[in-house]
C-alpha cells in the first residue's frame, strides 16, 4: 500500500524568512532612526487640523450650539452622528486585539497593536463630541456621579448616562489593555535604544520587566482575562450607543434590531479603517512581510461578513415596519428611502451594501488598490449610515406640521474635519515613537518560537520547501 | 554549602541556544531541586510553565475578587442614589428599576476587574522596579530581542559556584557568566 503523501503547511504568518533579531530590527529601526520627511509634513497637517479643531471648540464655548446647524424638531446631528461614527471605529482594535485572541488566530499579532492605537484615538475623537454638546460645559462633572452640595445624583435610568459609563470603560479598558502589549516591547526598546533620554523613557515605561518566565506567566493569565472581559465590554459598547437610539420612541430609532445591527456597523467600519491605516503604513515603512497579502484578504473577508450583517438589518428594518404594521415607523422608513433625504440613504446603501460585494472575487480581496479604495467607501457609507439614523428619524416624526430639514453649518463641518487632525497627531507620534508592531507576539507565531519545531537534540528541523 | 559563596555574587546566567534548549535546561533545573531560578526568553515559550513546575497564577482570585468589588459597589451606588439619595418620580414607576441598572453595573464590573487584571499582575511581577541586578549583565540585553538564559540565584539553597557552573555547562549552555550584585 504506498501512497504518496505530502505534508502541505499552513500559510506562513510572518513571511521572507525573518529570525528572532530580524524582527527585532525591523520594528526597532523604525523609532530609532530620524523620522522620514514625509512624516513631518504629515505631522504638520495634522497638526494645523488640530489646531482648527480647538478654534471651533473655542468658538462653541464662547457662543453656545447655536452655531451648529442643529434646530427644532432636529435636536442631533453632526455630532452625534460623529461620535457614533468614531467609537465605531475603534471597535475593530478591540475586536482585533480581544475576540481574534480568545479564537487563538495567530495572523492578529500582525496587526493587533496598530488596531489598539487606533481604537484609543478614535474613541478620544468620540468622547470630544458628548463633552462638547451640553451646552453648559463647565457643569459637564454632573454626569459623574459626585457627591456635591446640592445632593443631586445622575439618573441611572438614562440611556446617555449608560453611555458615559460604557465608553468611558471602554476607553480605560482599551487603554490598559494596549500598555499591557507594550510592556514587553517597552523593554526590548529599553534594552536597544542609544539616546539618554530614550533610555528613560523607555526603561520606565517598561517597569522593570526582565522576560523571566515567572512573569510571563502572569502576562499571559491577564492578557487572557483581559481579552476574556473585554468581548463582552465591546459588544455592550456599541449596543449601549444604540441604546441611546432604541430606548426612545421616535419611529426609525425605537427598534430592537439595533444592537446587533451597530456591533455588526462598527466592527465592519473599524475593519475598513484599520485597513486604509495599514495599506499606507505597510508600504511607507517596508512591513510587507509581517502585513501580508493574506492578512490584507482575511480582513476583507470580515469586511464582506459584516457587510452582509448590516446590508440584511437594512432591509430586515424595512420590513418589520411593513410587518409591524405601526403606521409611523411605515411612514419613516418609507421616508429614509424616497423622503427628503433618500440620497443619503441611498449613498449609504451603495457604500455599505453594493460596495464589499466586490469582495466575493478572490481577485479583488487580494488587490491592494481595491482594498484601499473600498475601505474609503465603507467608512463614507458609514458615516451616511449614522446620519440616515440620526435625522431622518427626527426631522419626520410623528406630527407633520412640526416637520424640519436640517442642514450643517460650517462649523459642524470643520469640528469634523479638525478631528481627524487630533486622530492623525496621535497616530503619527505613535507611528514614531512606540513599536507599531507587537514585536514579542511576532516572534510568538514564528515557527522556530515552538520547542517542538526542534529535534531530540534541539535543532530546527528543516523547512519542507528546503528538503 | 552557602558559606562558600561570594557575597557579591546575584547568580549565574547561561544562555541557550534556542527554546528547545532552554526548555531543556528549564527541566533539567527544575529537576536537580533549585528553587530560585526563572527563564528567560523574549516572548513566552508554550509549555515552559510545566518545565519548571510553576503552580498556577493567582491572577485569577484577584480579578475575581476586583469583579465582585465592582459589581457590589455599582449596584449599591445606584440602588441608593435611585432609592435614597436622589429618588427621581418618573411616572409612577418604582425607583428600583433594576433592568435599567444593569449597563452601568455591568460596565464598572469590567472596568475592576480589568484594573485587577493589569495592577495585579504588576503586583505579581514585582513591577514596577526600578533596580533589578540582572540588568548589571550586558549579555542579558539580548533577553528581550532573541536570547534565551536561565538565571540561578546564588541565594538558592543547592546553589554553589563550581558545581552550579558545571551543572549548566552540563545542560547545554553557550555561554555562562557571573552576575554581580
Amino acid at each position: 500500500m504506498s501512497q504518496n503523501l505530502t505534508y502541505i503547511p499552513e500559510p506562513e504568518l510572518v513571511k521572507g524568512n525573518h529570525t528572532f533579531g530580524s524582527i527585532t530590527r525591523l520594528v526597532g529601526d523604525i523609532v530609532e532612526t530620524p523620522a522620514p520627511k514625509w512624516w513631518y509634513i504629515a505631522f504638520a497637517i495634522s497638526n494645523a487640523l488640530l489646531g482648527l479643531l480647538l478654534a471651533m471648540i473655542a468658538y462653541l464655548f464662547y457662543e453656545g450650539t447655536g452655531i451648529w446647524g442643529l434646530n427644532n424638531p432636529v435636536g442631533w446631528g453632526w455630532a452625534i452622528v460623529n461620535f457614533v461614527w468614531w467609537v465605531g471605529i475603534g471597535h475593530a482594535g478591540t475586536l482585533i486585539s480581544a475576540i481574534l485572541f480568545l479564537f487563538r488566530q495567530g495572523w492578529r499579532t500582525a496587526i493587533n497593536r496598530f488596531a489598539e492605537a487606533m481604537t484609543i484615538f478614535a474613541v478620544m475623537c468620540a468622547l470630544i463630541f458628548p463633552g462638547i454638546h451640553v451646552g453648559r460645559i463647565w457643569v459637564i462633572y454632573w454626569v459623574f456621579p459626585l457627591p456635591n452640595q446640592m445632593q443631586m445624583w445622575p439618573n441611572f435610568n438614562s440611556p446617555l448616562l449608560w453611555d458615559v459609563f460604557a465608553v468611558g470603560t471602554y476607553f480605560t479598558v482599551s487603554l490598559l489593555f494596549w500598555y499591557v502589549g507594550l510592556v514587553p516591547d517597552f523593554a526590548t526598546l529599553r534594552d536597544r535604544v542609544k539616546s539618554k533620554w530614550g533610555k528613560i523613557a523607555y526603561g520606565v515605561a517598561a517597569l522593570g520587566w526582565t522576560g523571566g518566565n515567572r512573569q510571563w506567566q502572569n502576562y499571559e493569565k491577564s492578557y487572557m482575562i483581559l481579552a476574556g472581559i473585554a468581548t463582552p465590554l465591546v459588544l455592550s459598547v456599541h449596543t449601549i450607543v444604540s441604546f441611546d437610539f432604541a430606548v426612545s420612541i421616535v419611529p426609525g430609532w425605537h427598534t430592537t434590531i439595533f444592537p446587533p445591527y451597530f456591533v455588526a456597523g462598527a466592527v465592519f467600519s473599524g475593519f475598513a479603517m484599520v485597513m486604509t491605516l495599514m495599506l499606507i503604513t505597510r508600504k511607507l515603512y517596508g512591513l510587507q512581510d509581517i502585513m501580508t497579502i493574506n492578512h490584507i484578504e482575511k480582513m476583507n473577508i470580515i469586511i464582506l461578513v459584516t457587510g452582509n450583517i448590516v446590508g440584511f438589518a437594512y432591509i430586515m428594518e424595512f420590513f418589520i415596519a411593513w410587518y409591524g404594521g405601526v403606521e409611523y415607523e411605515k411612514a419613516a422608513f418609507i421616508n429614509r428611502a424616497m423622503g427628503p433625504y433618500a440620497w443619503a440613504y441611498w449613498i449609504m446603501f451603495l457604500c455599505n451594501v453594493i460596495s464589499p460585494q466586490f469582495f466575493w472575487s478572490k481577485r479583488m480581496r487580494t488587490s491592494i488598490v481595491a482594498s484601499f479604495i473600498l475601505s474609503i467607501v465603507v467608512n463614507i457609507g458609514m458615516w451616511f449610515e449614522r446620519f440616515v439614523i440620526t435625522v431622518t428619524s427626527l426631522a419626520q416624526d410623528f406630527l407633520p406640521s412640526s416637520w424640519g430639514y436640517y442642514s450643517p453649518t460650517y462649523v459642524d463641518v470643520l469640528t469634523y474635519v479638525g478631528t481627524f487632525g487630533l486622530f492623525f497627531t496621535f497616530f503619527l507620534l505613535f507611528l514614531r515613537f512606540l513599536p507599531m508592531i507587537a514585536i514579542a507576539e511576532v516572534k510568538m507565531v514564528l515557527p522556530q518560537a515552538n520547542p517542538h519545531n526542534y529535534d531530540e537534540d534541539g535543532n530546527e528541523f528543516k523547512k519542507i520547501a528546503e528538503k | 554549602m552557602k558559606e562558600n559563596t561570594d557575597k557579591q555574587t546575584y547568580g549565574l546566567l547561561a544562555e541557550f541556544k534556542n527554546p528547545a534548549h532552554l526548555m531543556k535546561a528549564a527541566k533539567l533545573t527544575n529537576k536537580a531541586g533549585y528553587k530560585n531560578y526563572d527563564c528567560y526568553s523574549p516572548f513566552p515559550i508554550h509549555g515552559m510553565d510545566d518545565a519548571m513546575g510553576l503552580k498556577p497564577s493567582k491572577l485569577g482570585y484577584i480579578v475575581l475578587g476586583h469583579a465582585i468589588l465592582g459589581f457590589t459597589g455599582a449596584l449599591s451606588l445606584i440602588s441608593w442614589t435611585a432609592s435614597v439619595g436622589y429618588p427621581v418620580n418618573i411616572s409612577g414607576k418604582p425607583f428600583l428599576n433594576f433592568p435599567a441598572f444593569v449597563p452601568v453595573t455591568f460596565e464598572l464590573t469590567i472596568l475592576l476587574s480589568a484594573f485587577g487584571a493589569v495592577f495585579g499582575m504588576f503586583f505579581l511581577n514585582n513591577m514596577p522596579k526600578h533596580h533589578n541586578p540582572i540588568f548589571n549583565s550586558d549579555t542579558f540585553k539580548k533577553a528581550t530581542d532573541d536570547g534565551f538564559f536561565v538565571i540561578i540565584e546564588s541565594d538558592d539553597d543547592l546553589f554553589h559556584d563550581e558545581k552550579t557552573r558545571a551543572f549548566l555547562q552540563e545542560a547545554g549552555a553557550v555561554h555562562i557568566e557571573t552576575i554581580e550584585k
